[in-house]
């Protein structure tokens, strides 16, 4: 049973690491990753949204009845959504106007939606707390990692903070020859960022 | 009919808990946001607006009862004169409430300068409003006593290209900051009076 817990974390993790592997959630995916800060920003929040509709659709599996399960899934996430949302703007007022428009739209990620649908409903808690846990955090990192590298490319430099809690401040790092390649940090780079990053996950194989 | 009644009971039910812990949060949030609105969004644009102020407008402002709301005011002093006042606005843009600050000189009853500080406009259209100078600019200087209009309304504002909806509410919220000033004058004398030297 233990063993099933940590597998259901870690899938997230890897396996299934949803922008990457499922490809979904794509919206939040491109949208956000301008610099590794916003990644990680926006992958925390959908992270708590994702654990505690978990939690909750788990919890209520047995009460809520099938034929309006998605309304009140609806419920359940949109209302973790505002907590959010407002807890950013009372205490992380920057990194809520660089996220702007995406942060209500996490009612909408199907990331969360599908993982109260396909697993929440039909397991227990503690496996539900785990698979949040896991693929939120995958998310979170699999953002991190783009929105890093198109920072990298876009301005050759990487800065900023979690929620003041960690910062980081690297200058330069390609050295003052580099000239930023101001693609990476714009739409049409996002996708070729994240179609590069695809093809370098395909190449390590999924055991 | 028994499934009917659980549907209606349960999804009931969640939004009843849903909305009640909403409500809460928003109370204990609430304050914060304002604090954090005024530090970085209002704070910057009023410093700016009056930045050849002898003191500083958003450490001196007070709150003055305006029927049973209460407004911020913001008190620029020049030249040893306390004879700017912000007046904080707001009117509907294309989507949601676009929020305002107003510097009006008293002496002479013109605007000192108007910006942009919370709206949910179009980005690159209507959002241009607060990106722009050259649109708010155009307020500076001007007097007070005529309300304020986009030109293909018969005014004098010339409005921000694709965003026509956005330009008239930016007016409309300057002319309501004015009109609440009209209305407030006889309070705002009597508390800008001990101000300055």
């Amino acid at each position: 049973m233990a063993k099933s817990i940590a597998s259901e974390f870690t899938k997230g993790l890897w396996e299934e690491v949803p922008p990457f592997r499922l490809v979904l959630g794509l919206c939040p995916v491109l949208g956000v990753t301008t610099s590794m800060k916003n990644g990680i920003g926006m992958g925390l929040a959908t992270t708590f949204v994702l654990l505690c509709s978990n939690i909750l659709v788990s919890m209520l599996r047995n009460v809520i009845p099938a034929k309006v399960r998605i309304a009140c899934f609806i419920i359940i996430i949109a209302t973790f959504v505002i907590v959010v949302e407002q807890m950013m703007a009372a205490f992380a007022y920057t990194l809520f106007m660089d996220l702007g428009v995406f942060i209500p739209l996490i009612v909408v990620n199907c990331i969360v939606l599908g993982r109260a649908e396909a697993f929440a409903s039909k397991n227990g808690i503690l496996k539900s707390t785990a698979d949040g846990l896991g693929v939120g955090l995958g998310f979170t990192w699999a953002l991190g990692l783009l929105g890093a590298v198109r920072e990298l490319i876009g301005t050759g430099s990487l800065k900023g903070d979690v929620f003041g809690l960690i910062n980081w401040n690297f200058q330069n790092i390609f050295g003052s020859s580099f000239e930023p390649f101001g693609f990476a940090v714009q739409a049409p780079g996002a996708f070729v960022i994240l179609g590069l990053l695809l093809c370098a996950m395909n190449l390590i194989p999924s055991k | 009919m028994g499934e009917m009644i659980k549907m209606v009971v349960v999804l009931t039910v969640l939004s009843v808990v849903s909305g009640g812990s909403l409500s809460w949060i928003k109370e204990f949030a609430g304050p914060k946001i304002e604090n954090q609105v005024m530090n970085l969004v209002k704070g910057p644009a009023i410093r700016s607006m009056l930045s050849e102020a002898d003191n500083d407008p958003v450490e001196d402002r007070f709150k003055i009862k305006d029927g049973d709301i209460e407004r911020d005011i913001f008190v620029g002093v020049f030249d040893g004169v306390a004879n700017t006042v912000v007046m904080e606005s707001t009117a509907s843009g294309f989507a949601d409430k676009i929020g305002m600050v107003v510097a009006i000189n008293m002496a002479d009853e013109t605007l000192r300068g108007v910006a942009v500080t919370t709206h949910k406009e179009t980005p690159g259209l209507g959002a241009m409003a607060k990106n722009d100078p050259n649109f708010a600019a155009q307020f500076n200087g001007k007097s007070i006593t005529a309300p304020f209009a986009v030109t293909n309304d018969g005014g004098k504002i010339s409005a921000l290209s694709g965003a026509t909806i956005t330009s008239r509410a930016v007016c409309t919220a300057v002319n309501n900051a004015v009109s609440s000033y009209n209305q407030l004058k006889p309070q705002l004398d009597e508390q800008i009076k001990a101000m300055g030297k």
